[in-house]
């Protein structure tokens, strides 16, 4: 998937240019952009470095934990098929704690074991389950509280107010998560809750 | 609204501070062994970063996204925005890294604190990359029937795109 797309990029950008005449540019490009990248990667490290260091204190206290807590009984609600004792909902429950906090990548790893989990108890194997459809929603619409990555880059770009934007990613991240839920509650209705 | 913001980050900070002391546990030691790992992370996505510029700038300094979206042009003028926003709209969902790419041009061509900026940041803290998630998600337990996941994950990211055009625009203004 990724590999047809990045490869497509660079094939259609550079023909593209031909007819274009702007050749000039592309020439530019290939030379500079693996600068813009390592300035763009200067500027996000220090910030991912942080959050994910006071992320660790929230782990290691039971912060983290007691969210995830909190979390799990609005969660069982959105998942009436898992038991109530298995594990997914909890390794949910964190996935979609770290989430919040902007860590996208530190939460993938909680997120594969919760479908691991959820796969156990999932009776066709080769197809999805509507739990798993529903943690897929919940994680993909993007519960983000501190959008950490762009905050860093409106910094690179001398932003007045890195962070006025929180709010704004906050609404729509809320807005598109319950669009998702309830377009997924209404199809697991008509199928039944399987 | 604007304090709200502002005060956002300071808050969490003291909380996971108090709590951590609260809990008598060793924070500093802790703090490191987090940065540890967060250095780690970005050492992993770097090489995703190099190759997804190289390969967006490349596309976008074509101009075919111009002449595609070039229909579009009349009305997003009219809100002082250009086609930078609807490849990013379109890119979003299919990589992170790409739709961080265009993010990346648009600051340095309208800078962040305009409105081009303040959607395109908003877009892209208010989705996630559907495709790549339900690819490494049921990728990892051998899943092969979708089912409906797509059609929900996308209608989210529609939903989120389209409620940040208008979020920035009752908050900021044009």
């Amino acid at each position: 998937m990724v590999n047809i797309l990045w490869g497509s990029f660079i094939l259609i950008g550079i023909i593209f240019s031909f007819f274009n005449g702007r050749i000039d540019i592309i020439n530019n490009e290939i030379i500079s952009s693996s600068k813009t990248a390592l300035n763009l990667m200067m500027e996000i490290l220090p910030l991912i470095a942080v959050w994910t260091g006071l992320m660790k204190i929230a782990e290691d206290s039971g912060l983290l934990n007691l969210i995830a807590k909190k979390l799990g009984f609005i969660l069982r609600k959105l998942f009436p098929t898992i038991p109530e004792s298995n594990e997914a909902l909890g390794l949910i429950a964190s996935n979609v704690a770290i989430n919040m906090a902007g860590l996208g990548s530190v939460a993938t790893p909680f997120g594969l074991k919760a479908m691991k989990e959820l796969q156990k108890i999932n009776p066709k194997k080769d197809t999805a389950s509507s739990a798993m459809i529903t943690f897929l929603v919940l994680n993909t619409s993007g519960v983000t509280i501190i959008p950490t990555t762009i905050i860093s880059m409106r910094m690179l770009y001398n932003s007045v107010n890195p962070t006025e934007i929180i709010i704004t990613c906050i609404l729509a991240t809320t807005l598109a998560s319950i669009a998702g839920l309830l377009l997924d509650y209404f199809i697991r209705r008509k199928n039944g809750n399987n | 609204m604007e304090t709200i913001s502002i005060i956002v980050l300071p808050v969490i900070v003291l909380t996971i501070i108090i709590y951590g002391f609260s809990k008598k546990i060793d924070i500093y030691s802790s703090f490191l062994k987090g940065v540890t790992e967060g250095l780690k992370i970005c050492l992993e996505i770097f090489p995703c970063i190099i190759a997804m510029i190289f390969a967006v700038n490349i596309l976008s300094s074509s101009g075919i996204i111009d002449f595609l979206f070039a229909f579009a042009k009349p009305i997003l003028k009219k809100y002082s925005l250009s086609t930078d926003i609807l490849s990013m709209s379109f890119f979003r969902p299919i990589s992170g890294n790409a739709s961080l790419a265009i993010l990346n041009n648009i600051f340095k061509t309208f800078g962040p604190d305009s409105f081009m900026g303040r959607i395109a940041s908003t877009i892209q803290g208010s989705t996630d990359t559907t495709f790549y998630v339900l690819t490494l998600y049921f990728g990892s337990v051998g899943i092969k029937k979708t089912r409906y996941a797509l059609k929900v994950g996308l209608f989210a990211d529609l939903i989120g795109i389209i409620s940040s055009f208008i979020i920035v625009y009752l908050f900021f203004g044009l």
